[in-house]
């Protein structure tokens, strides 16, 4: 039998890596286990003449659609927005599109505020030092000052504004509305290690220059050095408990199928909004029959997605098309509540600054935009190199029909049941896609803009992942407490998005690193009670 | 769906004809066609894992026809391309796909376009700066966030 670790860790990505890094300095043994492999990026797509082909297969975004080995199924058949997410050292970090907003300090008072969802169960206070933390690791870019953003300290400036920048700027300006340099995570000069950003104009399937921050890349390399073991292609089955009802460990499939036991004083989960009820959900027991940390009932419910609402057309300007990181500008116009606009709460807003030439003839023969015959070729040099794209990030609140559950046929390439997920978007939501989609509009009308299309919610938008296993201090009502341990199983820790309360309107990543950052914090502050 | 990991001769001749009514050459912008030798054999090169929904679009293709696409008369083969524009779901739509990304990384293509022949890394592109002071109106408007109790 293997000797126990002090810590294991399942999942490699965002917030795994961020707890793990965090934990290292206690000198513990730490053990990650991560389903997939290093990546090498010298096979990243933007290394080929194929790159746009790539993301429609081997580099999809859906796991359903890439199906690589490391890659678990997801029956979402029964939700008009499909889940994306990658596995792999860095997990989502490594395809995800560098946007990096933080809640704002409203976001964690929405019921005292709006009455509605919940209060969550610490402020933004709490978080202040961990983001200033996780945005030195990961190295972000921007500008100081947004006055309608919270105050942030980039360590590297802004992107260039571009041509695309420019034109959203100017029809910005017109209508009065706010604009802003987006905080992202790539690195606009040489930045610990990593090469600045040369513009390679498809940040989100990776980063070949290493110009984006990706954990593969800023933690682990730092928590390696420091002395965390890191398993790769281990997939964990499910969590075990003993007679005292703590986890003891975990059974997994190792490199070569073959399945193991690990003991572990403390586990801790990492593995997001979908990955982690799934876990949970697959780790019931005759003491946990409806599975571990589930005594609420809640593990898996109040999955919230953030639908985006996107509208895009075509300026007579160039734009940067796919020159360019996708995303440079965005907006807080509408991010707060104005209950005259018909729905509570808000969403903010990310620019695009265009697409390549396959992007644009593949969504564009299927919007009808561009016709096959004679006219194509004049059509296709329309359009080309001159999108311009408004996508509003929609606040979803916590419902509880919306989940995740354990499909009861779709098993992954180990057995292991695979997860469904049950999702419609709400009343409140669709009224707030409909105020976005009007205001881009407009946008892209002053912007000059013509053969404007819709694409809400964006199918393939599944990007955040939150809510399926939140935290607060009523037992009854949560999974995890105010720091991030599950109210049922003591040594048993939470730290990924689903551990939210509600999603605000922002891209979650780095709010989701700042828990896992806080958590690992209140876990070194408790090391001699942390089980009491 | 058939489980075929190439195209017969027949689908590839369909195959051909479809291209070249999704993109026929231009004189005008001296692009060849989507049914050009070269573009051709990329798709059949590169089709791997969409193989078998492609197969599947030029069977759903056959039927419409009822023969070999290029025999119909031009009138015909217009109502047919219509129709499986319309009828044909997922397979049709990556026939299209496929079609649509090998042409547009065809070097005769992207030079018609003035795009550069190459890949991305590890040259990269270069942007203007621009002129930050369009972010002088937003300084000026201020605001605040609100307020959290």
């Amino acid at each position: 039998m293997k000797e126990p670790v002090d810590v294991l860790i399942i999942g490699a990505g965002a917030s795994g890596a961020a707890v793990a890094w965090s934990l290292a300095e206690t000198k513990m043994h730490i053990l990650c286990l991560e389903q997939g492999g290093w990546m090498n990026p010298a096979e990243y797509p933007s290394t080929g003449r194929d790159w746009e082909a790539k993301f429609y297969g081997e580099w999809s975004s859906s796991p359903n659609v890439r199906g690589r080995p490391e890659d678990y199924p997801i029956n979402d058949d029964n939700s008009p927005i499909k889940v994306v997410n990658y596995n792999a050292v860095g997990g989502s970090t490594v395809m995800y599109t560098a946007h990096w907003p933080r809640l704002h300090p409203s976001d964690f008072k929405v019921k005292t505020l709006d009455g509605v969802a919940d209060d969550w169960p610490i402020d933004y206070d709490a978080l202040t030092p961990f983001f200033e933390e996780n945005d030195r690791m990961m190295g972000t870019s921007g500008l100081s000052g947004d006055p309608l953003s919270p105050l942030t300290h980039p360590p590297m400036p802004q992107q260039p504004l571009g041509l695309s920048g420019a034109i959203i700027a100017k029809a910005m300006n017109q209508l009065g509305w706010h604009w802003w340099p987006s905080d992202t995570t790539v690195a606009t000069m040489d930045y610990e290690g990593r090469a600045r950003c040369i513009n390679l104009g498809h940040c989100t399937p990776a980063c070949a220059q290493g110009a984006k921050a990706s954990t593969d890349i800023t933690y682990w390399p730092q928590a390696i050095r420091a002395g965390v073991e890191l398993r790769t292609h281990c997939r964990v089955r499910e969590i075990t408990t003993d007679e005292n009802g703590m986890a003891s460990g975990v059974v997994y499939y190792d490199k070569d199928g073959i399945e193991q036991f690990q003991p572990a004083h403390v586990v801790v989960i990492a593995c997001n909004g979908v990955g982690t009820p799934r876990l949970l959900l697959n780790s019931a027991s005759g003491r946990f029959p409806n599975g571990l940390a589930n005594s609420s009932g809640l593990v898996g419910k109040n999955l919230m997605f953030h639908p985006y609402a996107q509208i895009y057309g075509y300026v007579k300007e160039p734009t940067d098309s796919n020159r360019a990181p996708p995303t440079c500008l965005w907006s807080k116009q509408w991010y707060d509540t104005d209950l005259s606009r018909g729905f509570v709460r808000g969403y903010g807003v990310q620019f695009v600054r265009g697409a390549g030439p396959v992007f644009e003839a593949v969504v564009s023969e299927q919007k009808g935009t561009l016709p096959w015959g004679e006219d194509h070729h004049r059509v296709f040099r329309k359009l080309n190199g001159h999108r311009l794209g408004f996508s509003a990030i929609c606040e979803d609140l916590p419902e509880e029909h919306n989940r995740v559950t354990l499909d009861p046929e779709l098993k992954d390439s180990h057995g292991i049941p695979a997860p469904k997920v049950d999702y419609t978007i709400s009343e409140n939501s669709r009224k707030m896609m409909e105020h976005a989609l009007a205001r881009g509009r407009e946008f892209l009308e002053t912007a000059g803009a013509s053969d404007i299309c819709v694409n809400s919610p964006i199918p393939w938008g599944g990007w955040h992942l939150l809510g399926t296993a939140r935290m607060g201090t009523d037992r009854e009502r949560s999974v995890v407490n105010e720091w991030g341990r599950s109210h049922d199983v003591k040594n048993l820790f939470i730290v990924d998005g689903s551990i939210f309360v509600t999603s605000g309107g922002v891209n979650p990543t780095s709010t989701i690193q700042a828990l896992a950052l806080y958590i690992a914090d209140q876990m070194k502050q408790r090391l001699a009670n942390l089980f009491d | 769906m058939s489980d075929q990991l190439t195209l017969t001769p027949r689908q590839r001749d369909d195959l051909r004809t479809i291209a070249a009514m999704i993109i026929p050459p231009s004189e005008e912008y001296r692009v060849p066609g989507a049914d050009d030798d070269i573009i051709q054999a990329d798709i059949l090169a590169t089709l791997g894992r969409d193989t078998k929904q492609v197969a599947a679009a030029l069977d759903h293709l056959a039927r419409l026809a009822g023969m070999p696409l290029a025999d119909l008369e031009p009138a015909a083969r217009d109502g047919v391309a219509q129709q499986f524009r319309t009828s044909g779901g997922v397979a049709a739509a990556t026939l299209v796909r496929v079609v649509l990304q090998c042409y547009y990384r065809d070097d005769r293509v992207l030079g018609s376009l003035g795009l550069e022949l190459r890949a991305p890394f590890p040259k990269g592109h270069v942007l203007p700066d621009g002129d930050w002071s369009l972010l002088d109106p937003v300084k000026a408007r201020g605001g605040g966030l609100r307020r959290a109790p």
